[in-house]
């Protein structure tokens, strides 16, 4: 188990190194001189010089790379070009409305995917299973963004329901700030949890076509009992690992459904990023989102051996 | 935004069900395709959008640039199905163009994607030493979510029409190579490319005659999802002001352009919305039942 772990780990590292590879290169794509698209037309080329200096580009590409990874393993993500602070800082200060966003959404995605995903597997073939199936395809053809404005449409600006955007008031409390991630929460959890929905139905049809089930049937066990007790406990993996791939594709989906509900999280700070060409904060926020990711994969593969002991390394 | 590959790699068998003689085997995939009611209307619906697509600079009943300041932000009226917009444009007539331009994009990103990934593919699957490197390179492209990869790629490359295809097609490009090579794996050991290298056939010529035919199938399936996933993360990307210029009314454009009118105005979000849906919906449709139809192998398990 420990050298699983840590090959695993190791494996890990192999692909975060590609990725700040893969970021250090995106940054160098950009035509022309980075230096002078950052600043804009008005600088001087004194100006320019200036930020090529502060940040290493006159360096040959090899050093300046090294350079980089320096820099990451110290958990220095640079300098923000406008927020004039450092990139982790303001990445953290906007973490708490993303992973709460991220959490809520995850929640919901899961409320509506797995239990409609066990139903639609038990009444396998059968009206209700062919709408779920359906539906869950809808469901995964709806842009969030689109749900979003289609909610503070309805429910929030027709009904006042629900606030119509931001996250209240500075000192607002936990619940009020809930209140104000429900309907980003909705729009988010609704498209991904089409996967949820169609990975859950998928495996509990797999194990359900086990001999061990249908020994429980034949014994009498109610059919309540042998779905919920025998076969979801083993299709249980599948659903962790597209629960976790999920809450990784949310955390980029949060990007979109921020910008429509002017919530001031991560997401917010990348579009700005992007529009604002603050390549620091691109590159860091890329950093940190793919990070996360690879690390959530690398947990869901961990849990196996904690939901199933059968699983050996 | 699914981002788990949806066309798993799968090679065609010879199906041995019902033995069918005397058809070709597009004869046999229309049969197939067509048992499934839902996926012919869904085909149906697609031949219907690409079509409005391609016409729409002869078929759209006003001029979609066309302002009338005095005509602004009205509903859908018998003359104006889809209302009008803030600058008094119709909305029907924009919607139509906007398949043409959304379509475009779509279908662009689906020729770059699956060119480069089928080329990375069949290097990774057929040429050993590459092997490892390509797929450590996919893994470390599959690291990203697609929409933060795009918006990293557009920030670098800036807003254009474009540079969201080659965004996109970068994005896509690793879930292709991984299906090819899978697939290439797999085919790379039957006994026909044993025979051919034992003819003296070249690298090229066994690749591209004798293997890459083989996995025209999960190419294609492929493709399709790639299709519905590119105007789904072209919508998102336009929507968030990084994708094809604001200008250009593409679906996404449409939409986030009626960011500060939906409120009053909600066609003016309902219709390019419904058009996205739909389209996205007909694609994945089509895709499942390109699946199902070519590999055997599910049927049997439906």
């Amino acid at each position: 188990m420990l050298v699983y772990i840590v090959r695993r780990f190791a494996g890990m590292m192999i692909v975060m190194l590609l990725v700040a590879m893969v970021v250090f290169v995106i940054a160098r794509v950009v035509p022309g001189d980075p230096a002078a698209v950052m600043l804009g037309s008005s600088a001087t080329p004194e100006d320019i010089a200036a930020l090529r200096g502060r940040l290493g580009l006159d360096e040959p590409l090899l050093t300046q790379f090294l350079l980089y990874l320096g820099q990451i393993v110290r958990f220095d993500l640079g300098e923000s070009i406008f927020l004039n602070r450092p990139v982790a800082q303001a990445l953290a200060e906007r973490s708490e409305l993303t992973a709460l966003l991220t959490m809520m959404s995850v929640g919901i995605a899961m409320l509506i995917g797995v239990p409609i995903g066990i139903l639609s597997a038990a009444k396998r073939g059968g009206l209700i299973d062919q709408t779920a199936v359906g539906l869950a395809m809808l469901a995964a053809s709806i842009p969030s963004f689109w749900i979003g404005l289609t909610l503070i449409k309805y429910l929030a600006v027709d009904h006042a329901w629900f606030p119509v955007a931001g996250y209240g008031p500075p000192e607002a409390d936990l619940m009020e700030r809930m209140r104000h991630l429900v309907l980003p929460a909705i729009a988010l959890g609704i498209p991904n949890s089409a996967l949820i929905l169609r990975f859950t139905r998928t495996s509990m049809l797999d194990v359900m076509s086990n001999d061990y089930v249908r020994t429980a049937r034949a014994k009498g066990l109610p059919p309540l009992v042998v779905v919920l007790k025998h076969a979801l406990r083993n299709a249980m993996i599948p659903i962790l690992t597209v629960i976790g791939l999920t809450t990784a594709v949310m955390i980029a989906g949060a990007i979109v459904t921020e910008t429509v509900f002017g919530l001031p999280g991560v997401g917010n700070l990348i579009v700005s990023a992007v529009l604002r060409r603050d390549y620091p904060v691109i590159q860091g926020a890329l950093l940190v989102v793919s990070a996360i990711y690879v690390l959530i994969n690398l947990t869901v593969d961990l849990l196996y051996a904690v939901v199933d002991p059968r699983v050996r390394y | 935004m699914a981002s788990v590959p949806a066309g798993h790699g799968s090679i065609p068998l010879p199906s041995n069900a019902k033995p069918q003689r005397s058809r070709s085997p597009a004869a046999l995939l229309m049969r197939q395709l067509f048992r499934r009611r839902l996926v012919v209307l869904s085909f149906l619906i697609m031949a219907a959008i690409l079509a409005v697509a391609l016409l729409a600079p002869w078929i759209t009943p006003f001029n979609p640039m066309k302002m009338d300041i005095l005509g602004r932000l009205k509903p859908p009226s018998a003359a104006h199905w889809f209302g009008t917009d803030e600058y008094g444009r119709d909305v029907l007539s924009r919607v139509m163009l906007g398949a043409r331009l959304s379509l475009l994009v779509g279908l662009l990103v689906v020729v770059v994607a699956t060119l480069m990934g089928t080329l990375l593919g069949l290097a990774a699957g057929y040429i050993r030493p590459l092997d490892g490197v390509l797929m450590r390179l996919t893994d470390a492209l599959m690291a990203f979510p697609d929409i933060l990869l795009a918006i990293a790629f557009m920030a670098a490359l800036g807003p254009s029409l474009y540079n969201v295809v080659l965004a996109l097609g970068i994005v896509y490009t690793p879930r292709v190579a991984r299906v090819v090579r899978a697939a290439c794996l797999v085919v790379r050991e039957m006994p026909f490319i044993e025979a051919a290298t034992a003819l003296g056939a070249s690298t090229p010529r066994i690749v591209f005659l004798h293997i890459l035919p083989n996995l025209i199938s999960p190419i294609l399936v492929q493709a399709t999802f790639i299709f519905a996933y590119a105007i789904l993360t072209e919508a998102a990307l336009s929507f968030l002001g990084v994708g094809v210029p604001p200008t250009t009314p593409t679906w996404g454009n449409m939409i986030a352009g009626a960011q500060q009118y939906f409120q009053q105005a909600d066609w003016l979000i309902l219709f390019p919305g419904c058009a996205i849906v739909l389209t996205v919906l007909s694609l994945q449709i089509v895709g499942d039942g390109l699946r199902d139809a070519l590999d055997p192998r599910l049927q049997k398990a439906k």
